[in-house]
């Protein structure tokens, strides 16, 4: 396979300040990051945040308002979708339905005037790339939907992209499969060594797939970071709350030390965080703690808040429980299930302790000022 | 068992068969009954009357420049459908229904003030110097083809803009980040995905326009003569009864016959899938 390693120059991509509009309304606001030559990454985030549009702009689809796309040191401004030199693979596929897998795959080599028998030797290629061959005369809808988005995957760096686009490309499989399709993709990534961006909404599918993410919110990108990164140090409240789970509780910032910084909570206990917060005393903040770093304890004491069991339910290798505070929150906390784990009755009486240590906090986000 | 649904067929079927089988039937019966019982008499007589025989054959070349010409200018509306907003989607259905919605008597006697001397084709012409004279399109083959261009156009757009709203924009910019241009995407996806309404559409323009009596009489004049006016002929003037039906067999035979080769081709696997 090392002809097709030489083969596929992957470039690298630099997205700077792309901003774009519909009908007035900002669906992507000053979006700028890197892809390194080689690299996968993933642009993540939930529905209408905008990682759709910036796909598009990439592939020459949509003309942005404005911005810059740089690829390989080229800027794309001018250069219209066909003379891009770019794979994409669309969310459902859009194979051609009255042409066959082999034509379809050799559909891009047809548009690049590549001569016939070296596509047709270039299309052999692909299907055992993808490892369909064989399959080269069935036409799409005799496929399952997993050997549908390995042609689409074909077709895509069939004619030799320098940067390879997916979006939403394992959307309409089952979860067993995608499984398996994702590490087959990543595999055909490293062996080509292509540049690769992958639009999702699937956080899982994200953090096994890309060295780094690119979080989008609301048209904005929120973090760029390794997927441990943003788990671990997320710089937002939404990049915490949307990557994994997170319990969220209001307070107030009560006393600052050297070392040390308590906040108060609304029913009135306290939290000692181990760390100086640069907030004022005063500030109202958004504490935030995964539910893996709550302790259930039947005593009380230090940075532990009284909390009754609405459930426990052990998922496979782990026991997560539903707890209400006093004042009506819900906190959830898991814990990694062995032989003798002890399931509390529902309803029991009990105390969350939080590792303080470990937890987040942010500044209460003025909605209102922000509204305007 | 499951329940069969055959009751509530029956009404429709009583309905089809005493209005459409039983005339039907008739007519046929009628098309072999001669003088000393029955013969094929009549249809031999038709076909092998060589004026007969070219008025066939006219009509057959007027379906097809009315396929050619409705084609022409249904594809790019349909199209245009296609990348237009919900509004101008309303807008061109709007547009296309009105000539089916007018009478095709009003439709008709509209064309002759268009088509004629002091019309506005006529006059634009002459306008731009194009012309030197007035003239008028009417009893001409070229006058009868816009008019039944007009006519029948929704009949191409409405099957073409049936598939195309299950067309997802993505088949044309898949192509064309494959590299492919406008025209490259127009005849390798977009035409062939259109194909299955295509055909439909043309079977119904062939039927309507070489069964138009009322536009071939009024526009195409004494001098442009298609079989339904042989039909005419022989029911009301020569009162041959079954020559009449002889001959609209024949046309319906003909229209059957092209309708069975578009279903053929519409059967190929490469098209069954988003027909």
């Amino acid at each position: 396979m090392s002809h097709i390693t030489n083969a596929i120059e992957g470039k690298q991509l630099s997205v700077n300040g792309l901003t774009h509009s519909y009908g007035g309304q900002n669906a992507i606001d000053d979006i700028s990051f890197e892809i390194n030559a080689g690299e996968i990454v993933a642009l993540l985030g939930p529905s209408g945040c905008g990682k759709s549009t910036v796909l598009r702009a990439i592939a020459g689809l949509i003309q942005p308002k404005s911005g810059g796309i740089h690829l390989g040191g080229q800027d794309l401004a001018h250069v219209s979708a066909r003379s891009r030199g770019i794979g994409m693979v669309f969310q459902n596929y859009a194979l051609f339905p009255h042409l066959t897998v082999a034509e379809n795959i050799a559909y891009p080599l047809a548009c690049q005037q590549v001569p016939r028998e070296q596509r047709r030797a270039r299309v052999e290629e692909m299907l055992s790339l993808v490892q369909l061959k064989g399959y080269g005369n069935r036409l799409p809808r005799e496929l399952s939907g997993g050997q549908q988005q390995r042609v689409a995957v074909a077709r895509a760096i069939a004619g030799r992209p320098s940067l390879l686009l997916l979006d939403e490309p394992f959307g309409a499989l089952d979860r067993a499969l995608r499984f398996d399709l994702q590490v087959e993709l990543l595999h055909l990534q490293k062996t080509l060594g292509i540049t690769t961006l992958i639009v999702t909404h699937d956080q899982e599918e994200a953090q096994s797939l890309a060295s780094r993410l690119v979080l989008m919110n609301k048209g904005h990108v929120e973090q760029i970071d390794t997927p441990m990164a943003v788990y671990d140090r997320p710089k937002t409240l939404f990049v915490n709350t949307f990557i994994g789970q997170a319990n969220v509780l209001r307070g107030t910032i009560s006393q600052l030390g050297a070392e040390a910084t308590v906040i108060a909570l609304a029913d009135g206990a306290t939290l000692n965080l181990p760390r100086r917060l640069s907030f004022t005393i005063g500030s109202q903040v958004t504490i935030t703690f995964r539910p893996e770093e709550v302790r259930l304890s039947s005593e009380p004491g230090e940075n532990r808040l009284g909390a009754r069991l609405t459930v426990s339910v052990p998922l496979g290798p782990t026991l997560v429980h539903d707890l209400v505070l006093a004042d009506g929150t819900n906190l959830r906390a898991s814990e990694v299930r062995g032989p003798s784990t002890f399931i509390p009755d529902t309803g029991t009486q009990l105390f969350a302790e939080i590792d303080t240590a470990r937890c987040h906090v942010f500044p209460v986000e003025p909605e209102v000022s922000q509204q305007s | 068992m499951k329940a069969s649904g055959f009751p509530y067929v029956i009404p429709m079927l009583l309905l089809s068969v005493a209005f459409f089988a039983t005339p039907l039937a008739t007519l046929i019966g009628f098309s072999f009954i001669g003088p000393e019982g029955l013969t094929l008499n009549k249809y031999g007589r038709f076909l092998g009357d060589a004026f007969n025989y070219r008025v066939l054959m006219n009509t057959a070349k007027l379906g097809v420049q009315t396929i050619v010409t409705t084609t022409l200018l249904g594809v790019p509306i349909a199209l245009f459908y296609w990348h237009s907003g919900k509004t101008v989607r309303q807008i061109i259905i709007f547009m296309t229904l009105i000539p089916m919605l007018t009478s095709n008597v009003v439709r008709t006697f509209a064309w002759i003030v268009i088509l004629g001397r002091q019309g506005p084709i006529s006059q634009t012409f002459v306008s731009l110097g194009l012309a030197d004279s007035p003239f008028t399109l009417m009893s001409t083959e070229l006058g009868l083809v816009l008019a039944m261009c007009q006519i029948d156009l929704p009949l191409i757009i409405l099957p073409l803009i049936a598939i195309l709203s299950r067309t997802p924009v993505q088949f044309a910019e898949a192509a064309q980040v494959s590299g492919a241009g406008p025209w490259r995407i127009l005849v390798t996806v977009l035409l062939p995905m259109m194909l299955p309404g295509l055909l439909a559409g043309w079977i119904l323009v062939f039927a309507s326009t070489s069964a138009s009596f009322v536009t071939q009489a009024v526009i195409g004049g004494a001098r442009n003569v298609y079989v339904p006016q042989l039909i005419y002929r022989e029911v009301g003037t020569l009162f041959d009864w079954p020559m009449a039906s002889a001959i609209a067999v024949v046309l319906l035979l003909s229209t059957g016959v092209l309708l069975v080769a578009m279903t053929m081709i519409s059967r190929h696997r490469r098209l069954v899938g988003h027909a």
